[in-house]
């Protein structure tokens, strides 16, 4: 996959997205822009960067509460997603999701979600929906380490396996459920062991370094439209912020927060490293990249801010379908 | 008496418990040294230490089952579930198992164990962080369902809830742990089942519960400049019911207006209008009211989340149409 530069390049772009607009959601929350709550994909943009590389548009995905960067890879439209976290009745659900319910569902994005591990049975679902009607699409369910304790991924995995299902489960380990480290919420270290209890593979890859990602989810993606069922990859990260806008997460070492956000760990330090020795780009290409991303960004946000407050009136339309 | 907060309130109310009795511990997720999404139990750990407050996996099946389990097995376990709303997660363990223990085992077995979850809207967390869903408690008999409205009750009915023999459900308002009162030292018990006059009256009366209840209580101040007195009646506990007081109070009053911030189909004011109808019917002057939340998920947007919780402004135009 190396020697696909405009791959990488995408690749590279998608992830400077997903920080930008990460970076903003959080000064702009700060500020008091928007209430509730906002989950920073800081530090993990390479996995639904590479993750999503490979996925077409009729191809699923179900996010998480950590939502925002998994709906920019799939293609996500950034105004949209910006006017939801305001509220706006121009944002992708009227308003009426907020952070973490963002959903495109012509995209395939079946919805940022607010309880944890409730994706992965969803993603198993549309992954049968594509085996059902016969189609090569496949569905990805991105979750956190924890939530491969919830009973939801065990099921998840088992019933995939038996049906064969074309769906991938990406596991974002990021070390932390909130306060709770990985090594004391579960006495594993891989949780892509936890694939051997199904009889399915199980690879646990480099969380920051979006190639490596793009080339396991490429396997096991292609694994599922060819019929041969579900992958569990593990992705080993770790957020660069709090669990949410405004937990200062004493419970991190500032040694290892310092050694992640170190350039020689972040995954678009080193990627910018990669695409300069491989001579993709040069500093000066990245860099208006990097401009023309904060553009538009700019440009989200100004939408957001610009658009009307739904109606009152709104709160009782949608429930159900007529 | 000391000045408290609603949380501080509810994690005295622990503690009292916690010293007095060797077989009550928490555990949930984040509980120990973080102290909780809210902080409600910020503190427990360093004071009991690493055996008796305890950070669990997200896995609220086994949060609650295990709870069962180790109350059956003469522990008095406090399970925490983060938000009322992931309930969903561990419906069968609450409702199939910790609730009909006793009565399938022929009276034979019980679980003496409270589950803690905050609830309510009003802080912009959406749809599936936001719900009030006592109703689903209420629902299953073997379940005490429990919400406080002040500090005062809050740890009184921690208490109670923490001696009491049967499994409890305990449901705390995000919008009241900041909430500071007055709040009796030691061990202060409120009753299960019994209800509070929070404010007399001889116009109508207000049942409402939790947030609502501050709320009621802020209607009835403006409602009295225009010359209507209101009495508010806090149920304190929805299962066990004070029904005779709320009784008492329509027989004075001949009015009755029920406040909650669930939805309105099947929540819990159609069963407190059916007993007063059922047996007050002859004390009512006029038709019962009800003001609660629209049958409706809880949107996100600030403007939409205003109009869907339930207002003084709502309170007082119910309460106005029974004149
Ligand atoms: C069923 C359920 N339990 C608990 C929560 C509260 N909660 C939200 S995020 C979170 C931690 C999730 O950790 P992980 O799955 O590792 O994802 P991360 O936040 O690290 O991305 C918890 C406990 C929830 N939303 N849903």
């Amino acid at each position: 996959m190396a020697e696909n530069k405009e791959k990488l390049l995408e690749m590279y772009t998608t992830m400077v997205r997903i920080r930008t607009f990460e970076q903003k959601a959080i000064d702009l929350f700060a500020a008091g822009k928007f209430p509730g709550f906002v989950h920073s994909y800081l530090g993990e943009e390479a996995i639904a960067a590479g993750v999503c590389s490979n996925l077409r548009k009729d191809d699923y995905i179900c996010s998480t509460h950590r939502g925002h960067g998994h709906l920019i890879a799939k293609g996500g439209n950034l105004q949209l997603m910006m006017a939801e976290l305001f509220g706006k009745a121009t944002g992708y659900c009227k308003g009426k999701g907020g952070s973490m319910h963002i959903a495109d569902v012509d995209l395939g994005i079946l919805g940022a979600n607010g309880i944890v591990g409730a994706g992965m049975p969803i993603a198993t679902g549309a992954a049968f929906a594509c085996k059902y009607r016969k189609s090569d699409s496949v569905a990805i369910a991105f979750f956190g380490d924890g939530a491969s304790d919830r009973a939801t991924f065990h099921e998840s995995l088992n019933l995939a396996s038996i049906w064969k299902l074309p769906v991938v489960f990406i596991c974002e380990n990021n070390g932390w459920a909130i306060s709770n480290a990985q090594t004391s919420h579960q006495n594993i270290t891989d949780i892509s062991d936890r694939a051997t209890a199904y009889g399915i593979p199980g690879v646990s890859v480099d969380g920051n370094d979006v190639v490596a990602i793009a080339e396991a989810a490429d396997a096991a993606i292609e694994r599922a439209r060819k019929g041969d069922g579900p992958t569990l990859v593990e992705c080993k990260t770790w957020r660069h912020r709090g669990h949410f806008e405004g937990d200062p997460a004493i419970y991190k070492d500032p040694k290892d927060q310092e050694e992640w956000l170190a350039d020689n760990k972040d995954a678009i330090a080193r990627m910018e490293k990669k695409l300069v020795g491989l001579k993709y780009a040069g500093q000066d290409y990245l860099d208006k990249i990097k401009a023309e991303v904060r553009e538009e960004v700019e440009a989200a946000v100004q939408f957001a801010e610009q658009s009307p407050d739904p109606e009152p009136a709104e709160v009782l339309t949608d429930v159900y379908t007529a | 008496m000391a000045q408290m907060t609603y949380m501080e309130a509810i994690r005295d109310g622990m503690r009292v418990e916690m010293k007095r009795d060797p077989g009550v511990y928490i555990a949930g997720e984040d509980v120990a040294q973080f102290g909780g999404c809210f902080g409600v139990t910020a503190g427990l750990y360093d004071e009991f230490g690493p055996e008796r407050v305890m950070n669990t996996p997200i896995s609220e099946a086994v949060i609650v089952g295990h709870a069962v389990g180790a109350a059956a097995a003469g522990l008095r376990p406090i399970a925490e579930i983060m938000f009322v709303d992931f309930m969903g997660c561990c419906m069968d363990e609450l409702g199939n198992q910790a609730a009909k223990m006793k009565y399938m085992f022929g009276g034979k077995a019980k679980v003496p164990m409270v589950v803690r979850t905050p609830c309510g809207a009003g802080m912009g967390a959406a749809a599936q962080h936001s719900q009030s869903l006592e109703s689903w408690f209420t629902h299953i008999p073997g379940i005490k369902t429990i919400m406080p409205s002040t500090p005062a009750d809050a740890k009184g009915l921690m208490i109670a809830a923490i001696r009491d023999d049967n499994p409890v459900v305990y449901i705390e308002h995000k919008q009241l742990l900041g909430l500071a009162g007055e709040v009796p030292e030691g061990e202060y018990v409120v009753p299960l089942g019994k209800a509070d006059i929070k404010r007399e009256g001889a116009d109508v009366t207000i049942v409402a519960w939790s947030w609502m209840l501050q709320k009621s209580l802020a209607a009835a101040e403006q409602l009295a400049k225009e010359g209507i007195n209101a009495e508010i009646l806090d149920p304190r506990t929805l299962v066990p019911l004070d029904k005779e007081a709320i009784l008492k109070s329509v027989a004075k009053t001949g009015r009755l207006v029920i406040v909650h911030e669930e939805v309105k189909t099947s929540g819990y004011g159609g069963e407190i209008a059916a007993i007063v109808t059922e047996e007050g019917f002859d004390y009512l002057d006029a038709p019962i009211k009800r003001v609660t939340a629209p049958d409706t998920p809880i949107p996100f947007s600030p403007v939409l989340e205003q109009a869907y919780i339930p207002n003084e402004e709502k309170i007082i135009k119910a309460v106005k149409q029974l004149f």
